[in-house]
C-alpha cells in the first residue's frame, strides 16, 4: 500500500486518518447500495456522477483540504482529479479505498439502523470480502449454530465458529474432559481434566469471543430430548459418535427443517455432508438402518488420528458459515471422502430415497400434518 | 477386473488392502467374487436374503448402485466400485 501511497494525489488510510483528524472534509464516492453498507464516519457522499455538478454546492470552501474515498480507490482518484480541475487546492484520494481502511481495523460507521457488528474490527476480514461484508457478519451475528459433541469435530468447529462471530453457539455434551481426550479436542486444556466439556468448551469459547453467547446444554441427547434440544437453532453440527443419536438427530431435524452438517471420522479417514431436509438426502434416506454393533467398530477401539476430527470438524464449520451466509455450494446431495495418508479427497453422489421413512414423500406430509396439528 | 474400493472399517478382512480387483458383469457377480476372494467380507455386506445389508452402500463410478440397478446393474472393465458402510465414529470419548 505504501507504494500506492506515495502515488501523485494519493494518501494511504493512515494519512488519511490523519489529514480527517486535522480537519479535511471527507467524500465518498461510491453508490449509494455501497453507503449502505458503511462508510467513513464523519464522510459525504457525492456519487461518481454528482462530482461535477455537485460538489461545489456541498463543499464551497475550495481551500480546504478534502479526501476523497471509494470502494478500492480508482472512482476516488478520478473524482479527485475532477475536483482539483474544479479549482479545489488540496484534494487526495485515499488508495486502497474503505476496503485498505477496512482492512487495517479502521472504524466505520453505520447508516442509521445497521448494526452495530459491522464497527468491530475483530472481523475486518471478512468485512472486506464481498461475499461476508456488514451484511452476511450481521447475520453471522443473528445465526445459533447447535453442535452436538464437543469432541473431535466439534472442538475446532465450536472455535471457527465462535472466531467467526457465530452469535449464539449451542453446545451438547454430558461428558466430562479425559486425559485421552485431548490428543485431538483442542477446545479443552489440560487443567480441565474431569471438568464438564461444556463448561470447558464455554471457557474457551468466551476467551477467544466474548461476543458469542454460550448456551451450554449439559445432558444427554436422547429420542426424548432431541426435538428440544435442536428447537430455536438455524444449523446443526452433528459431532455424535452413536448410531442411536445420528438417527434420532436426523428425524428430529427432518421434522424441524433444520439443515445438519455431518461428519463423520475413522482411524485416518472423515467423511463430510450437508443435509438439507426436503431438498437433499436426509441420513436415512443413506443408510435407512444402523448396522449391528458388533459389525461397527468406534474409533475408541480402532482409533483416530489426532488430526482428521480437526479438518473434518473445520469442514463442518466451514458449510455451517455457508449455509448461514447463503454463499457457495453446500456439500448437499455430495459426500465429500478424504484420505488423509493419500492426500486425497474423492465424492460422491447422493440421492434422496423418496420412499425414505424420514423426509420421503409420504413421511414429510405425515410429519407436516403433524406439526400442523400441533401448532394449530 | 474392476477396482474395488474398501473401506477402512473393512480393510482388516482385506489384509489391509485400500484397493482391490474383483470380476463380474453386474454388481452382484462382481460382490460373489469379492467375497470368494475374501470370505471375511461376507458378514459385512451381505443380508439374510442375499441382498446387501442396508448399512451398506455401493457405488459405482460415484453413484449409489440402489439408483441404478441394484446389483443387476452392469458393470465394464474400467468401472471403479466403492463400499461404504455407516461410520460411527464422531465425538469418541
Amino acid at each position: 500500500m505504501s507504494d500506492r501511497g506515495a502515488r501523485l494525489g494519493e494518501v494511504t488510510p493512515a494519512e488519511a486518518a490523519e489529514l480527517i483528524d486535522r480537519g479535511a472534509a471527507l467524500i465518498d464516492t461510491r453508490e449509494q447500495h455501497e453507503w449502505r453498507s458503511g462508510h467513513l464516519p464523519g464522510a459525504t457522499l457525492v456519487p461518481p456522477a454528482e462530482v461535477m455538478p455537485r460538489i461545489r454546492e456541498v463543499l464551497p470552501d475550495r481551500d480546504r483540504p478534502v479526501v476523497v474515498y471509494c470502494a478500492s480507490g480508482v472512482r476516488s482518484l478520478f473524482a479527485a482529479r475532477q475536483m482539483a480541475a474544479l479549482g479545489y487546492r488540496d484534494v487526495v484520494s485515499m488508495a486502497g479505498g474503505i476496503i485498505a481502511w477496512r482492512g487495517e481495523g479502521r472504524p466505520v460507521a453505520m447508516p442509521s439502523g445497521a448494526p452495530a457488528v459491522v464497527n468491530n474490527p475483530r472481523y475486518s476480514r471478512h468485512l472486506v470480502m464481498e461475499e461476508v461484508g456488514p451484511e452476511g457478519q450481521a447475520r453471522l451475528a443473528q445465526a445459533k449454530v447447535l453442535v452436538i459433541g464437543a469432541g473431535g469435530l466439534g472442538s475446532p468447529a465450536l472455535l471457527y465458529l465462535a472466531a467467526a462471530g457465530v452469535g449464539t453457539i449451542g453446545i451438547v455434551d454430558f461428558d466430562v474432559v479425559e486425559i485421552s481426550n485431548l490428543q485431538r479436542q483442542v477446545v479443552h486444556a489440560d487443567d480441565r481434566v474431569g471438568m464438564k466439556k461444556t463448561e470447558s468448551a464455554a471457557r474457551s469459547i468466551r476467551a477467544l469471543n466474548p461476543d458469542t453467547r454460550v448456551v451450554r446444554h449439559t445432558e444427554m441427547l436422547t429420542a426424548d430430548s432431541v426435538d428440544r434440544l435442536i428447537d430455536g437453532y438455524d444449523v446443526v453440527l452433528d459431532g455424535t459418535d452413536t448410531f442411536e443419536t445420528r438417527y434420532w438427530l436426523n428425524d428430529a431435524a427432518v421434522r424441524a427443517a433444520i439443515p445438519v452438517v455431518h461428519a463423520s471420522v475413522f482411524r485416518f479417514e472423515g467423511q463430510l455432508t450437508v443435509f438439507v431436509p426436503f431438498e437433499g438426502p436426509c441420513y436415512r434416506c443413506l443408510y435407512p438402518t444402523p448396522p449391528p454393533p458388533e459389525l461397527a467398530p468406534g474409533c475408541s477401539v480402532a482409533g483416530v488420528l489426532g488430526v482428521v476430527p480437526g479438518v473434518m470438524g473445520l469442514l463442518q464449520a466451514t458449510e455451517t458459515v455457508k449455509l448461514i451466509l447463503g454463499i457457495g455450494d453446500p456439500l448437499v446431495g455430495r459426500l465429500l471422502v478424504w484420505d488423509a495418508l493419500d492426500a486425497s479427497f474423492s465424492e460422491l453422489t447422493l440421492q434422496r430415497d423418496p420412499r425414505c421413512p424420514a423426509c420421503g414423500a409420504g413421511a414429510g406430509d405425515a410429519q407436516r400434518s403433524e406439526r400442523e396439528a400441533v401448532s394449530a | 477386473m474392476s477396482q474395488v474400493r474398501i473401506p477402512p472399517v473393512l480393510r482388516r478382512h482385506v489384509d489391509g488392502a485400500k484397493q482391490v480387483e474383483a470380476s463380474g458383469a453386474t454388481v452382484g457377480e462382481l460382490v460373489d467374487d469379492l467375497i470368494g476372494r475374501y470370505p471375511g467380507l461376507a458378514d459385512q455386506l451381505r443380508a439374510d436374503d442375499g441382498g446387501l445389508h442396508r448399512f451398506v452402500n455401493v457405488y459405482l463410478n460415484g453413484r449409489d448402485v440402489r439408483y441404478l440397478d441394484g446389483l443387476q446393474t452392469p458393470v465394464g472393465e474400467n468401472d471403479a466400485l466403492v463400499i461404504l458402510p455407516a461410520m460411527a465414529g464422531g465425538n469418541v470419548a
